[in-house]
């Protein structure tokens, strides 16, 4: 239906229109009209988003997932030099086009109680980081990639700076630090590719299909390019041991930017060792799977651990992201069906219930401004709906069945068995450490007698933050109970990832 | 009609749930919440009775596909229903159980504020345990075991206003957990080597497998041990085998209904059911048999040894439970797949009777469970003390053995069904020869001796002598209601006929009942009982002598019908029980009775072996001075120097203080904030990347 219409770019772009719209109409509305803008931006913005989240639904709805190739490819010629302005989605980004747009609305919507500040330049920020993180997923060009790849940090940066916490500037640095340096690496890389491509193609090029396709890059290389895009990769995941960034970034970063922080930039890396690695680096992606392997299963077994000794919720909520996310890639490098959809799935299903958990908190730091677990204890008294919905996300975190963290969880631990038992017995261990954390963290804040006086008038969730929350919870279950859902669109584009890697394997096996 | 009875109770749970706790509206007043719960759980019991009838009679098997689940590569799982003789036994003990119950707590739970959820919850439980019991696969019943799994640990922590009940609830859940991990690994092993987890496909598919070896965490193993291995260690933490059984003691911190449908009579099976479900896999892998049969054995002696000594009511039953779970196991070890399903179905009757009745008891006595406080309460709950009675006469297997009316042994349930067990793990022991089967024989008649001690200890010291406790509890203590009274009443009809209506199907001749849902030696009763590979040492035996031999004489019929074992085999259980009882008599009912004990014990402390049973053979402080103290150690050696001290002290920090030396340098250009810099930078890297493209590209 939308073969010839410029539904990407659309999607993309329209929140940086909305940005701009946002910011001219407070121009000129002055000093006097500010007031009112401050409070019509949500709403702006809101709209704007919600906009995006249908444009997201029809276009998912019109993938053809039987189709393995890119679809909706826009070219337009852009820096020249075989650098162009390159969109499509194909099954593995369709899916997180969607999720961004899912979430953002709700973001919105969570920010219009909490944030007292400086409205209209969060709304705007807000925007434009959609615009950024959708364009990561649908661009098909390396340059236009990186470029959103790495602009996506600066309006988080600023959510964080500027409408952070207490140590904003030391988080915002430590993630600044962590993701610079990945950033170098994989930039060098890309120009290596791009004059690499013009020796071997006769023309230089930066097509991410082209690439994929037709550049073949000797062995010894691969696996130094490899390493320059995994140092990228690996902290924006994040992987053990450049994980550090994260949970200050999240004690830091208000509701909304954690919700976006945990449910979108974690899932950059993931889809940039899909997107990269495994296609343009095959036989050093097989070679250095053993690596990621381990540090995939120490990941999982130790931030849980550190994950339970902690006194904050965010960051216990944060380290068990970087658990969670140890299954990701520990799938991704399983290399067959249930391993790679499953790191899909998990990195989707984590984005839905982690960022459910971060609103959670954001309901009960809305209300008492500590993240403290000491401070909190016997809440189902007075907020049983809260109690209820908090259940859920924990019990999807733990990975119960019939929720969707599960269907991630089983899958990347069935297909790494397929691999190496070893790995995947260690990620089975997880799934006993999750049980621990997760069961005190609820324990900790929601049951026993209600001790602290200060709760006494604490209330429960108001029917904003239940409109939050209840699509949140539809979802986990039903990705939870019918997972297909998912996988039917994903199935054919992994499928002929795993054959294109099998054949490169293969080949250079002989 | 099996969607009805699976999903009924799912529905009121969710109705109940949803509208008739504070979570939603509240707009179903609360005593429509519970006749809605209790009245779907009726509906389904009624239906799961026909249903047996159906397909254990009948044999009207049925496959019933719901929904796609499942469906990555060649891995597919839907959810669907298995529906056999095992499933619809499992149905009607189930649903029954969990109809009694609920009921039951109309009465029990009168005086809580939260009913509706309370219900609800019990309602997702039977969901979960249904599911668990009608798959197809083993991803879908590991969906329902590790429902049923959220639906203990949400009851056990009921009254969340307890530390304890909420301490129960969290080891429970991880307990198990760890049990679900080899569960886990269990199913994955078993698409690695038959690429399915279909339960037809795979079990169709052990014989071309059954020689496959597979290597798993450094060391060679024959993949169907392996996996029958694995998913032993998932039924053990469910079934709170020994190592693993630490939780189900504890809890008994929830509401006593809870523990007679959850801690009794159903989830706390699931492990025995996934056994026998995976029956075909286990007749292929005679050294996890045996290990089965050991584990087994030992868990039915220790958890009575620890029974022996306890004085909260409940902590008794539950370990009693403990070591009938043994029982269970063991005889699935040796292959009597149909007796361990027997002895599941008759014991769920009585065990769930007697944790009703105590229910009875503490409801009468304003939640007191100590019995050290209770004494001569018969007079008062009458009807309770008859139930009890009943319950104890079946748990303790009380019966008249070698007398058969149309073939049918004569005696409380637990009378056929436990001395089948021990009658199956003879015949394996001294005629195939298995070494665990003789240590299983042994330990099963020394557990039954203490069973009958524990058992009737609890009567004594609960209903007859003196009364111990605070004069005021003693004037109010009163029957209960009719609601409570009612199951007791059906559960002792099932505790006095499970046994002898059942036997022919249970163990009578293979296919008639369990048509194919057991492997076919496992019907055949008792001396063919042995898996296959104890089946031809059986076929030698007969011949030897030992079943052909025809006794005349005024005694005959005792040695007629005497199937492969000498008569005392048959008597031994008997004596055990009325030895036990004989002790438990002479130490609480002559004298002084308890009182003697009590004092004595708070004088002297009592010996070390008492203390050694007492505290449970120190297992849980073991258990915490190693792994619980162990993970918070770790946990914090991680975060405090993996982390904080190495990761961030040489990268980000290191970096930071390195760099603060040149910031002074540049102070003019501070502008406060990061993110300024921040900004620019990748602003200029924007620059830059755009400029050396450009120029490359020409």
């Amino acid at each position: 239906m939308f073969e010839n219409y410029p539904i990407l770019s659309l999607i993309t772009f329209l929140p940086l229109l909305g940005a701009a719209l946002l910011m001219v109409v407070t121009k000129f509305a002055g000093e006097d009209g500010r007031a009112q803008m401050e409070k019509n931006a949500p709403r702006v913005a809101l709209a704007v988003s919600a906009v995006v989240f249908v444009l997201a639904l029809v276009l998912t709805l019109d993938f053809d997932s039987a189709k393995a190739g890119f679809q909706f490819v826009e070219d337009t010629p852009w820096l020249g030099g075989g650098i162009d302005y390159r969109l499509g989605v194909d099954g593995i980004s369709v899916l997180f086009v969607l999720l961004t747009a899912f979430l953002t609305p709700l973001c919105i919507l969570a920010s219009e109680r909490s944030i007292k500040t400086r409205m209209i330049e969060y709304m705007v920020a807000f925007l434009i980081l959609e615009t950024l993180m959708i364009g990561t997923f649908v661009a098909l060009d390396l340059v236009l990639f990186y470029l959103f790849f790495e602009a996506v940090l600066i309006p988080m940066f600023i959510i964080i700076g500027v409408w952070g916490g207490k140590n904003r500037v030391y988080a915002s640095y430590k993630f600044f630090l962590y993701t610079l340096l990945g950033s170098v690496l994989m930039l060098a890389a890309i120009i290596w590719i791009y004059n690499f491509s013009g020796q071997q193609l006769g023309a230089p090029t930066t097509n991410i299909e082209t690439l994929i396709n037709d550049l073949k890059i000797p062995g010894g290389i691969q696996t130094w390019l490899w390493l320059a895009f995994f140092a990228s990769f690996a902290v924006k995941m994040p992987m053990w041991p450049v994980h550090t960034w994260l949970p200050d970034a999240h004690v830091e970063a208000p509701t909304a930017g954690s919700v976006i922080l945990a449910g979108i930039l974690l899932k950059l890396g993931g889809y940039g060792f899909l997107r990269f690695s495994l296609t343009m680096f095959p036989n050093a992606s097989l070679e250095l799977a053993p690596l990621i392997f381990w540090m995939s299963v120490i990941a999982i077994i130790y931030t849980s651990l550190v994950a339970y000794r902690q006194n904050d919720i965010k960051k216990l909520i944060a380290y068990s992201s970087v658990a969670h996310m140890g299954f990701v890639t520990m799938g991704i490098f399983a290399f067959n069906s249930q391993g790679i959809q499953g790191g899909i799935y998990q990195m989707l299903s984590h984005g839905i219930i982690s960022g459910a958990l971060f609103f959670c908190v954001g309901v009960i730091y809305d209300r008492m401004h500590t993240r403290e677990i000491a401070f909190y204890g016997g809440l189902v008294k007075s907020m049983p709906v809260f109690a209820a919905f908090l259940m859920l996300f924990t019990m999807a975190n733990v990975g119960l069945p019939g929720t969707s963290g599960f269907v991630g969880e089983i899958l990347t631990m069935v297909g790494a068995y397929q691999v190496s038992p070893w790995i995947a017995a260690g990620a089975a261990l997880g799934m006993i450490l999750s049980a621990v954390y997760a069961l005190h963290l609820y324990r900790e804040v929601i049951f026993g007698e209600q001790t602290n006086e200060k709760l006494n008038d604490i209330t429960d969730m108001n029917r904003r933050e239940v409109l939050i929350l209840a699509p949140l919870a539809i979802m986990t279950i039903i990705l939870g109970v019918y997972p297909s859902l998912i996988t039917d669109i994903t199935s054919a584009s992994v499928e002929n990832l795993i054959a294109n890697f099998n054949a490169a394997t293969a080949t250079a096996g002989n | 009609m099996y969607h009805v009875i699976v999903f009924a109770p799912l529905l009121s749970a969710i109705i109940a749930g949803l509208f008739g706790t504070r979570f939603g509206r509240q707009v179903l007043p609360e005593k429509a919440a519970l006749i809605l719960t209790t009245g779907f759980l009726f509906l389904s019991a009624i239906l799961s009775w026909v249903a047996l009838y159906k397909v254990g009679i009948g044999h009207e098997e049925a496959d019933i596909k719901i929904l796609r689940w499942m469906d990555v590569g060649n891995m597919k799982a839907n959810w669907a229903f298995k529906i056999d003789t095992l499933t619809a036994v499992m149905l009607v003990v189930v649903n029954s159980v969990s109809a009694l119950v609920h009921l039951y707590s109309w009465g029990y739970m009168d005086e809580d504020k939260f009913k509706p959820r309370f219900f609800a919850y019990l309602s997702l439980f039977t969901f979960a345990m249904l599911m668990l019991v009608t798959s197809d696969n083993f991803i879908q019943l590991f969906f329902g075991w590790e429902g049923v799994g959220l639906a203990s640990y949400l009851l056990i922590g009921y009254y969340f206003k307890k530390d304890t009940a909420n301490a129960a609830s969290i080891k429970a859940f991880v307990t198990n957990r760890v049990g679900d991990v080899g569960l886990a690994l269990g199913v994955m092993t078993i698409f690695l080597v038959f690429g399915s987890v279909n339960f037809d496909t795979v079990f169709n598919a052990i014989a071309e497998n059954s020689d496959r070896r597979l290597p798993f965490l450094g060391m060679d193993f024959n993949a169907i041990e392996l996996i029958a291995a694995l998913l032993f260690i998932g039924a053990m933490g469910k079934s709170a085998q020994f190592v693993l059984h630490v939780w189900l003691p504890d809890a008994m911190e929830g509401p006593t209904p809870v523990s007679a449908l959850i801690h009794a009579a159903t989830m706390v099976t699931a492990g025995v059911f996934l056994v026998c479900r995976a029956s075909a896999i286990y007749e292929a892998a005679p050294i996890t048999s045996g290990f089965i049969t050991a584990m087994g054995a030992f868990t039915a002696f220790f958890a009575a040894t620890v029974a022996l000594v306890q004085n909260d009511i409940k902590r008794v039953i539950a370990y009693s439970t403990c070591s009938q779970l043994g029982y269970m196991f063991f005889a699935a070890g040796v292959g009597a797949y149909n007796a361990a399903m027997f002895h599941l179905f008759t014991h769920a009757f009585f065990k769930a009777l007697l944790f009703l009745c105590a229910g009875s008891v503490i409801h009468a006595m304003h939640h007191e469970q100590d019995m050290r406080k209770m004494g001569g309460i018969r007079k008062k709950v009458p009807l309770t003390y008859i139930a009890m009675i009943i319950g104890t006469l079946a748990i303790t297997g009380i019966g008249i053995p070698g007398l058969y009316i149309a073939d049918t042994p004569i005696g409380f349930a637990g009378f056929l069904s436990k001395d089948a067990i021990i009658e199956a793990a003879y015949t394996a022991g001294a005629i195939g020869g298995s070494n665990a089967a003789t240590f299983a024989f042994w330990m099963g008649l020394i557990a039954a001796l203490m069973t009958a001690f524990y058992s009737w200890r609890l009567i004594f010291m609960t209903f007859h002598g003196e009364y111990r406790g605070d004069k005021h509890t003693f004037e109010h203590a009163h029957e209960s209601p009719k609601t409570m009274l009612m199951p007791l009443g059906l559960l002792s009809v099932g505790a006095v006929a499970a046994g002898f209506v059942f036997y022919s199907k249970f163990m009578g001749n293979a296919g008639d009942f369990w048509h194919g849902a057991l492997p076919a030696s496992a019907g055949e009763h008792h001396a063919n009982i042995a898996p296959d590979h104890l089946y031809a040492a059986a076929e030698v035996s007969h011949s030897d002598g030992h079943d052909a031999v025809k006794h005349s004489g005024p005694f005959g019929w005792l040695f007629n019908h005497v199937h492969g074992y000498p008569y005392w085999v048959l008597l031994l259980p008997l004596v055990a029980s009325l030895t036990g009882l004989f002790v438990a008599f002479m130490m609480y009912m002559r004298g002084e009775g308890a009182k003697k004990h009590i004092r004595n014990i708070e004088e002297t402390g009592g010996t070390p072996l008492y203390s050694f049973l007492l505290n449970k053979w120190y297992i849980d402080e073991l258990y915490d001075a190693t792994v619980v103290k162990g993970v918070r150690k770790l946990g914090d050696i991680f975060w405090k120097i993996g982390d904080i001290k190495i990761i961030d002290g040489f990268g980000p920090n290191g970096v930071a203080a390195f760099a603060a030396g040149a910031a002074k340098r540049l102070s003019k250009f501070q502008s406060g904030y990061l993110y300024h810099y921040a900004f620019i930078m990748l602003l200029g890297v924007a620059v830059i990347i755009a400029l050396v493209f450009r120029t490359v590209g020409g």
